[in-house]
């Protein structure tokens, strides 16, 4: 005997089933809310906004479109490729005039140097003469310098009469304005971003690849070691945590370096010459071998909590059934650690392409990474530039994560 | 059969005054001596720590003999890695490779043995229909239950035709009823096959149903090596006694010994009669072993001239098929007596004062624990 019960399910007193769920859940999903509210606002104050805020300042730049409010005009009211006429020109002079007054011509003239360099010099000269400047203004100009005619500089000056901008993209991605004012790839020698920009890639491969090599071994170790024994290499493991990241660094410098211990143990055992002391420190050799050490426990902690999970008698059974012990590791352990080995080369790798510290102090000259352009600019208060290159970094690494997502899945990435 | 052939058949598996210590400073496994014909189904049986894993470990290879000599078939295997012995295993917890189907698992064993293609496929087809499980090569082990990850276990230690499978406590993680099945399936698949299986349990129930021949292991020792029914009923010490089955154990002395026939006095000062299992003279200390169902009270089922003792009825618990009445006897109240649950049996009341007794070779006088 059932009962046919149509409509939405009632409960007993006659309250729709799913209006008297959500009530007796909802103390439940209040005092969840408010348990995470702190950290919410902590992380979107101290990290989505300034994202936000950084990846804003890669395309505003109003150095000139402030100064230049006339010229701004002008550009509204002729389309580009429209001829610069002598109104153009008097509508310069009268904004160079002004930022004279308002000491602003630097300002102006460095966000017209982002993209064409030699600017800055140009702009001061002009707007200390620009008051005494007679008409035709286009001649006056030409005569304090010639370059007031190149067609570049009048198309980076359209370019920057608005705040909005993808110059510093442009700029970021190694293009540069050539004479006609479009842009276009600069020579080889000057593509200096996206050159550094692949060999940060190619670094921080190299630092993950390495540190797999040398996590994998540790990891099994500390898996199948009995409890007392483990924890003590644990510790070993995690020592280099609990140790500045500044005195690991230097630390490394103490050994590497020409006079120091390494070097003097090589040439001591008679393996290197005196005079052919390697140079293992303030280079690319320097950069890789601290930054392996220091994130080699981001490799191992991954790799060691899949491993645990592994129960011995997998390789027991596949050696039961005949296999050799390198077959057994490679088709039987080996394709269980993987979650381990993703996560951990993700990790590595992650960090290693945003890492700072450690290149800027052993990195020398070839041996810097992307971070360090980042921080160059910034130090340089060209904040839009150095804004732009980090939003490079933020999708590369984005675009990372999404090709990891689609080709291993990111519900099988195991940290611990 | 020949003495001859039965002698080669006694000595397809040996083990020979093997033993294995793990820290240098106590002996897991001492002095073991043991020796299988083909084709027999033998089990090694033992609570935790007796030292029954560290000798299948040994027989597989995964652990080293500290001492002593492991024999297969005649050859000495000590040295020999556990890829090379073909010795089939199940594992506890089965052990199936999680990131291979159920057909890739049957086949590993066979490609490392460099099988092609089709023979790989009979034989994976062969070894699944023989444990029903046909239509499931291509499932991966995480999406089956219990029994069938058992059964693909059992297929995957098979497929490649071992003579010898070794079964590490296979059935522990199945609820009851379906390791009973298993259990049936199990023998029947040795019988079938014609295998030799060493078998691990903690499980009396699993080991007295399914052995030719069970070893009871206590304490790196194997305390008795006998088929199920002789360990069952005849006992050899107090150890096999109370681990096999319920038990209702007697203290007391022994009053008068000839030949196999022992008179105990109880603490009580009560007289019993016992056979003589592991005492050897007058006035030794003695338990006497006595099975529930082997109880009797009424007289008419007591062999004449038997000595009863007092008993009283602390409680009786009705359990279906049987009625199981503990009783006072004497000075401790952990006596029990299992009734059959027939339509005339005689229902005691709890303080009901009765006299019981057996006959004598069901009480066994062994050493004292």
């Amino acid at each position: 005997m059932t009962e046919v019960v149509s409509g939405p399910l009632l409960t007993a007193d006659g309250r729709p089933l799913k209006a008297a769920l959500a009530t007796a859940q909802a103390r439940a999903r209040r005092r969840a809310f408010l348990l995470v509210v702190p950290l919410l606002a902590f992380v979107l104050i101290t990290f989505v906004v300034p994202i936000g805020y950084m990846l804003k300042r890669s395309f505003e730049h109003d150095g000139f479109s402030s100064a230049a409010p006339n010229l701004a005009a002008w550009f509204d009211a002729n389309p580009d490729g429209s001829e610069i006429t002598e109104e153009a020109y008097a509508a310069l002079v009268a904004d160079l005039a002004q930022m004279q007054k308002d000491k602003t011509p630097g300002q102006a003239g460095t966000r017209i140097n982002y993209t064409v360099p030699g600017t800055i010099s140009l702009f001061k000269g002009a707007a200390r003469k620009a008051k005494d400047m007679q008409p035709p203004f286009k001649e006056a100009l030409l005569a304090e310098d010639k370059e007031w005619g190149e067609p570049k500089l009048w198309a980076a000056m359209r370019d920057a009469a608005s705040p909005y901008t993808t110059d510093f993209y442009q700029v970021a991605a190694d293009q540069k304005r050539a004479d006609d004012g479009a842009f276009q790839r600069g020579s080889d020698k000057e593509r200096i971003y996206l050159y550094l920009f692949f060999k940060t890639f190619y670094l921080s491969g190299v630092i993950t690849f390495i540190c797999l090599l040398l996590a994998f071994p540790v990891a099994h170790l500390l898996a199948t070691l009995p409890m007392s024994k483990s924890s003590l290499l644990m510790i070993l493991v995690l020592l280099p945590f609990w140790t500045s990241l500044l005195v690991r660094t230097t630390s490394w410098i103490v050994l590497l370096q020409q006079q120091g211990v390494v070097n003097s143990i090589l040439v001591a055992m008679g393996l290197i010459d005196d005079s052919g002391r390697l140079v293992m420190i303030n280079n690319m050799t320097g950069t890789i071998v601290a930054m392996t050490h220091v994130l080699l426990p981001f490799m191992i902690l991954p790799l060691f909590s899949v491993m645990r999970t592994i129960p011995p008698s997998y390789v027991r059974a596949a050696r039961s059934l005949g296999a050799t012990s390198w077959t057994a590791f490679r088709r039987v352990y080996l394709p269980q650690t993987l979650p381990g080995i993703a996560a951990g080369s993700l990790l590595v790798f992650i960090l290693a392409v945003g890492y700072y510290i450690t290149p800027a102090l052993v990195g020398g000259a070839d041996g810097q990474l992307f971070s360090n352009m980042i921080q160059f600019h910034m130090a340089k208060a060209n904040w839009s530039l150095a804004a732009a290159l980090a939003a490079m970094l933020l999708v590369a690494v984005i675009v990372l994560y999404w090709l990891y997502d689609r080709l291993i899945g990111i519900d099988r990435l195991k940290l611990g | 059969m020949t003495s001859a052939t039965s002698a080669a058949d006694a000595a397809f598996v040996e083990f020979d005054r093997v033993q294995k210590s793990y820290d240098g400073q106590t002996l897991v496994v001492k002095d073991l001596n043991l020796t299988m014909p083909k084709g027999e189904f033998l089990t090694m049986l033992g609570p935790s720590g007796s030292g029954k894993t560290t000798c299948l470990m040994m027989l597989a290879g995964f652990e080293t003999a500290t001492n002593g000599e492991i024999r297969l078939n005649g050859r000495n295997i000590n040295q020999v890695p556990p890829h090379k012995r073909g010795i089939g295993m199940v594992f506890q917890n089965y052990a199936l490779f999680p990131h291979m189907t159920v057909g890739e698992n049957l086949s590993f064993p066979l490609e490392v043995r460099g099988m092609g293609k089709a023979d790989r496929e009979a034989k994976i087809a062969r070894a699944l229909d023989m444990v029903q499980m046909g239509k499931f090569a291509n499932r991966r082990p995480a999406q089956l239950s219990g029994g069938q990850q058992q059964r693909i276990a059992l297929a995957r230690a098979l497929c490649f035709d071992p003579e010898l499978v070794l079964m590490d406590e296979p059935l522990g993680a199945l609820d009851k009823q379906l390791r009973e099945h298993m259990q049936f399936e199990i023998k029947a698949l040795h019988e079938r096959l014609g295998i030799t299986v060493v078998y691990v349990t903690h499980d009396q129930g699993e080991a007295l149903t399914m052995s030719d021949r069970v070893a009871v292991f206590n304490d790196g020792v194997i305390q008795q090596l006998a088929p199920p029914a002789d360990l069952y009923e005849r006992p050899e010490n107090s150890f096999v006694a109370q681990f096999i089955g319920e038990n209702n154990k007697l203290p007391g002395t022994i009053e008068e010994l000839s030949g196999d026939k022992a008179l105990v006095r109880l603490s009580t000062g009560e007289l019993i009669d016992a056979t003589a299992v592991n005492v050897t003279q007058k006035g030794q200390k003695t338990l006497v072993s006595i099975r529930p169902e082997r109880v009797e009270f009424k007289p008419e089922m007591m062999p004449p001239g038997a000595h009863t003792i007092e008993a009283e009825v602390v409680d009786v618990i009705y359990m279906g098929d049987i009625l199981r009445a503990r009783l006072k006897v004497a000075g401790a109240d952990d006596f029990v007596m299992k009734m059959r649950n027939t339509l005339g049996q005689t229902r005691l009341a709890n303080g009901q004062k009765l006299k019981v007794g057996w006959h004598p070779q069901d009480a066994r006088a062994l050493d004292p624990m």
